[in-house]
């Protein structure tokens, strides 16, 4: 009872200066829908609490300073060796504080728990929908968060300042010089000078300590509240629509279950950092612009930066006194820019084409969206052939393959690949489609296997039961495209004409390709439109044009998916 | 009754009678053993003429079918004449040669001859003149030795290719650089004295026998130390790390997500 | 069902039986409705969460939970203990230390986790509800109130109607914007021409780096030779080193070609900077047999009978050569400075 006393008395005080009751009532009450893929996005931000705990710990006992000092201290394969106070105060973290290296480890673990998680929220996010209107700002945040988490773990793990970071800090001066123009500048002010200077541990840490996780801590403070005003989006399912969110309340449910995941990952970082080591700067020795180990390779976030840099040919311009370093700078800025580029386009290149600029709260599976889910996976695999050249050196070494031959397979696969996983992918989730079109029609499995009066045998199969009825179901409905220029009556539409208009109409058509529900409406669950999918895809435009030309542009269908049906174009379906 | 039979029951009796076994076993064992890792030593010591005669016999057995009769080298070895004791006892010892198999480089695997008999073919070997002798014990001992100095010497001419601790690395057309976990110190210093296949040669007046000694202890030191951070993933640096990461925990986070938002049996609500 | 129709998000006016939007948030209570209440309660219409459950699945669950929780403090006052007790810190020491640490940590936290997950799942009740989504967009009349509040405080403030404040103002914002950057000038020095030349100078002695010995020919002497050289009495300045690293190799006679300045070697003994021309990193691999010098980073490969030039990988340049001959004493000194900028190409290099 003194409990509830106390927490009124607390609550009073509070309200008294802050009007707080009805506000936080109502966010107690939130409903937050339940999927485990929802929950990614809380590895990431688990993992960056955790880096903020245990990296203020660090701060206690590390030195971000270059003056020279000549070891003695516990780890005698040094003694006597000249390194940094950076690193000497790394070593006295490692081996004389105690708990430093426990620390150190977590911390470590963390920054790559942290970058890995992201990469998989970021995945889900794209291939789910997630990032459409209202959520194109918040994808654009998320961006901009993992951009700065691979510079915040470049950053990071440079500090120590050992040989394995120090051969990234003098790429990383490479790359920068070899910019055109400004290139030299670049190098020289980062550095305080030619390369390795005095400064650049200290900067790199202020960077490291202030800046970024300050960035870090506004952006996804902003991402999160984003989130929470908008409502988290969720998967298709029984009483589930486009209107409403379904789940459990904030309060107790959501906090403790996001508890839990907090506590997991906390033990899950700490379980790693006891068994396994990673980061043993001892081992390293200090950084020396002079030595570098084989099998170099950043933290596998930067390891696709590595692959593209080992995997270009020797290209450079000298023209007039002055070289263009394609070498270099292309493979550092070109995959990089691609990909974050592309990935900030997305939503909004989605939107021109599909014409789709209506609210979605509810996720696409990934099978309904063929051509997302194929471009998606393509970038993942261009990203993973540059990742895995990355480490061409230690596979070479491991698998027996002769070193060259691994650039060699990269300077291909780089092209080949990215290709056959658009293929494949596609036609994967087509055929995942068909087989959801034949569960609807023939229903489950149940696994019984009845013997006919023939003497035959068949599984007894029954009819999905709602719940997998309205998921079978789910499939995006695209809008038609107003009438492009080919269109008999009048004017084009705005944004359909010229060559623009027609290149947004063939990728309208590849973009929206989907196996159509055909028949499985028959039990009445359709709203009235799209009988058959006769070469329109699903019909489902909802008929808002602008009210000009009645030839709706078909949404794309699979081309030759249906032999036997008229697919007539230019004769859509108003609804 | 002699002098020592009547003391045969004095209380120190037992005693006397262990000092003495001790000291004999001790002059036994010395006996044996003190010759042998000096015979092997600079060519300025005596060696036994029978050690040339055997070592010249288990290579006409084992080795002149691509070396050549006079070890003058055929089309598919080199010449040995002038490589020294040392070379020798690297490769054999290490069990290189005889080579099985040709292939980009020749593979460490069980040594074919047994120590005795690699000693004498690298006698043999080493009587045609020239080249470094196989290392004294006193040369490859690490006691006193400088090891901060040796990893700047490792990290400066030696990691490139074996990596920082000496666990490996790949080197062009399908050649790699061994790791060093299981070398011994005189292997260690006979490689870097005869630059062995695609090694580069650091002879004693470029890194001097005292700076060898320094560079063998901080790899023997290094590879036996304890990983105090946990299993030490291959000491191979980051790539192993990575891995980790998402093989372990971002799998293990998954699957306490699925468990924290899993339904039950019997429970509504909608599939996931 | 999907339903994509959401509180007529459409923009068009016309469209067919727009739901008029009320201003503000509709009460939580009408919008909320339970979706499929847990079978064991009643579901008395005032309540909004089920009570919570105390039959023997519940009560079993919850001493499991409590269980959980318990371990989860042993192994919390464990991590505490640990920290105390060790206090050696010699290797194996700090591995017993990380250890005993690490997995206390872990228990404790996994167990918290273990417990929280359990309690959720088997004690709390279960319960889904549906909450309606207010439309995001506000009502047009909340969005004509606005454009018309802004309107008027643009109006009152001039900001439009009186260009000369404008303008006058921008012109004042832009050099106090500008100044940060300004501000940033003397992050470090400019180039000029310091990345065209290293420490190396005529008549300076080659040394052996780590070792601060000089090296004669005579001492060099094995082809195949290969060692990190640093010109003396830089050796522990790595930002002279960062330029100014070379490798010496030794040859067997006749395999040294041109390219390679051979008024540039001495003896067979050639020497080239170790900085890779890619980006940098110690080209410090050598291979004896092949003569190439191999950089592990990504694998530029430079052929060392032929002046250095690239055979394979990203590297465009070859490395540049030091002149090297010996002085009166006998030992390896360089003739000059490199000819040629060291390391990763550059704009301003020709």
């Amino acid at each position: 009872m003194s409990v509830e006393k106390g927490l009124e008395g607390v609550g009073t005080w509070l309200d008294d200066r802050f009007t707080g009751a009805k506000g936080v009532r109502y966010l107690l009450r939130k409903i937050f829908p339940d999927h485990w893929s929802f929950l990614l996005g809380e590895i990431a931000l688990y993992s960056f609490i955790i880096l903020l705990l245990t990296g203020t710990f660090l701060t206690f006992f590390f030195q971000p300073s270059m003056t020279d000092v000549v070891y003695h201290g516990t780890y005698h394969n040094l003694d006597g060796v000249h390194m940094s106070e950076a690193y000497a105060s790394t070593l006295n973290i490692s081996f004389d504080v105690r708990g430093g290296l426990l620390m150190r480890q977590i911390h470590h673990w963390a920054a790559d728990l942290f970058v890995a998680a992201i990469l998989a929220h970021m995945l889900r996010v794209f291939f789910t929908g997630a990032y459409r209107k209202p959520r194109e700002v918040n994808w654009l945040i998320g961006i901009t968060l993992f951009t700065l988490a691979l510079l915040e773990g470049l950053f990071g793990y440079s500090l120590p300042d050992d040989l394995l970071s120090g051969a990234g800090l003098r790429i990383t001066e490479g790359v920068l010089q070899s910019i055109p123009v400004v290139g030299t500048y670049l190098a020289f002010f980062l550095f305080g000078g030619p390369y390795p200077g005095h400064v650049i541990i200290p900067r790199l840490y202020i960077l490291h300590v202030l800046l970024i996780p300050g960035l870090l801590l506004a952006l996804i403070t902003a991402h999160l509240f984003i989130m929470t005003f908008q409502k988290h989006t969720q998967m298709p399912g029984k009483g589930r629509t486009n209107a409403n969110v379904v789940g459990a309340p904030a309060y107790p449910y959501f906090a403790a279950k996001t508890g839990a995941f907090f506590f997991f990952t906390f033990g899950a970082v700490a379980l790693a950092s006891a068994f396994a080591q990673i980061n043993p700067i001892w081992l390293y020795g200090p950084n020396n612009p002079v030595g570098i180990s084989a099998g170099s390779q950043p933290d596998f976030y930067m390891g696709f930066l590595e692959g593209a840099l080992r995997m270009m040919p020797a290209w450079q311009w000298v023209v007039f006194g002055h070289t263009f370093a394609f070498n270099v700078f292309i493979p550092a800025l070109v995959p990089l820019g691609l990909i974050m580029t592309g990935a900030a386009l997305w939503p909004f290149i989605e939107q021109w084409v599909t014409g789709d600029r209506r609210e979605h709260h509810l996720n696409d599976r990934p099978r309904n969206a063929p051509t997302r889910t194929a471009i998606g996976m393509t970038t993942v695999a261009f990203y993973g052939v540059l990742w895995i050249e990355g480490a061409n050196d230690v596979i070479a070494d491991h698998f027996d393959i002769p070193l060259y031959t691994t650039t060699w397979i990269a300077r291909f696969a780089i092209f080949l690949v990215p290709w056959a996983t658009y293929v494949i992918t596609k036609r994967i989730c087509l055929g995942l489609q068909r087989m959801d079109l034949r569960t609807l029609d023939h229903g489950v499995e149940t696994g019984i296997i009845r013997q006919l009066p023939t003497g035959e045998f068949v599984e007894v199969t029954e009819p999905p039961s709602d719940e997998e009825r309205v998921v079978l179901e789910a499939r995006p409905d695209y809008p038609a495209l107003p009438a492009g220029g080919e269109s008999a009556e009048g004017v084009p539409a705005p944004g359909m004409r010229g060559a623009v208009g027609r290149l947004r109409e063939r990728a309208y058509k590849v973009v929206t390709e989907s196996v159509p529900l055909e028949d499985a409406h028959a039990n009445g669950h359709g709203d009235g439109h799209a009988i058959e999918g006769n070469g329109h895809g699903n019909g489902h435009g909802d008929g808002h044009g602008d009210g000009h030309a009645p030839a709706a542009v078909p949404s794309g269908g699979t081309e030759g998916e249906h032999p036997g049906s008229e697919g007539s174009p230019g004769q859509g379906e108003e609804h | 009754m002699s002098w020592i039979t009547a003391r045969r029951r004095h209380p120190a009796a037992g005693y006397v009678i262990l000092v003495l076994g001790l000291l004999l076993v001790g002059a036994i064992y010395a006996s044996v053993t003190g010759g042998g890792t000096s015979a092997s030593a600079a060519p300025q010591a005596t060696v036994a003429m029978h050690e040339i005669t055997t070592g010249r016999q288990i290579f006409l057995q084992d080795c002149q079918t691509c070396h050549g009769f006079y070890a003058q080298g055929t089309n598919e070895a080199p010449g040995l004449i002038g490589v020294g004791s040392a070379a020798v006892n690297f490769q054999v010892g290490t069990g290189r040669m005889p080579l099985a198999e040709q292939g980009p480089e020749a593979v460490q695997k069980p040594p074919r001859l047994t120590p005795k008999q690699t000693g004498e073919v690298a006698t043999y070997i080493g009587s045609l003149g020239g080249g470094p002798a196989v290392p004294t014990d006193a040369q490859v001992s690490t006691s006193g030795a400088n090891v901060g100095l040796g990893q700047q010497l490792f990290m400066a001419n030696c990691m490139a290719c074996h990596n920082f601790v000496g666990a490996g690395g790949a080197l062009t057309y399908g050649k790699f650089a061994p790791a060093l976990t299981q070398t011994t110190n005189r292997q260690i210093y006979e490689a870097m004295q005869t630059g062995p296949e695609a090694m580069p040669v650091f002879n004693d007046t470029t890194i001097t026998p005292s700076e060898k000694r320094d560079i063998i202890a901080y790899v023997t030191k290094t590879r036996t130390e304890p990983n105090p951070g946990g299993f030490s993933l291959g000491r191979v640096g980051t790539v192993t790390e990575g891995l980790v990461a998402f093989l372990g925990l971002l799998l293990f986070m998954v699957l306490m997500a699925m468990w924290i938002t899993g339904k039950k049996k019997g429970n509504h609500g909608a599939e996931s | 069902m999907t339903d994509s129709n959401v509180h007529g998000q459409h923009p068009e006016p016309e469209g067919p039986g727009a739901p008029h939007r009320v201003i503000g948030t509709p009460s939580p209570a009408e919008s909320r409705s339970m979706l499929a209440p847990a079978p064991e309660e009643e579901h008395p219409p005032a309540r909004e969460l089920p009570p919570a459950p105390d039959d023997e699945h519940a009560n079993n669950a919850a001493k499991l939970v409590a269980a959980c929780f318990i371990l989860a403090m042993l192994a919390g006052l464990g991590f505490i203990a640990c920290y105390f007790i060790f206090n050696d810190h010699s290797l194996s020491a700090v591995t017993r230390d990380n250890l005993a640490l690490g997995t206390t940590m872990a228990l404790a936290f996994l167990l918290l986790g273990a417990g929280a997950t359990i309690w959720v799942r088997h004690v709390m009740p279960k319960v889904e509800i549906a909450e309606d989504r207010h439309p995001l967009r506000s009502s047009d009349e909340a969005r004509a109130e606005f454009a018309e509040t802004f309107k008027e405080g643009a109006d009152a403030s001039g900001f439009v109607k009186r260009p000369l404040i404008r303008r006058s103002l921008i012109a004042a914002t832009v050099p106090v914007a500008l100044a940060p950057i300004v501000l940033l000038r003397d992050l470090g020095p400019l180039p000029y021409k310091s990345l065209d030349s290293t420490v190396w100078r005529k008549g300076m002695r080659l040394i052996v780096y780590g070792t601060n010995r000089p090296i004669t020919p005579a001492e060099f002497n094995t082809p195949g030779s290969m060692i990190t050289i640093a010109p003396e009495g830089f050796q522990n300045d790595f930002d002279a080193m960062a330029k100014a690293a070379v490798i010496i190799i030794k040859m067997a006679p006749g395999q040294l070609q041109p390219p390679t300045r051979m008024n540039w070697t001495v003896n067979d003994i050639v020497a080239y900077s170790k900085i890779c021309t890619h980006v940098g990193c110690p080209a410090a691999l050598y291979e004896q047999t092949t003569h190439h010098i191999l950089c592990p980073c990504h694998q530029s490969t430079f052929d060392a009978t032929r002046g250095a030039k690239v055979l394979f990988g990203p590297a465009t340049r070859p490395l540049p050569q030091l002149p090297i001959t010996t002085n009166a004493q006998g030992y390896l000194v360089a003739q000059s400075d490199f000819r040629e900028p060291v390391g990763p190409s550059f704009w301003e290099r020709s």
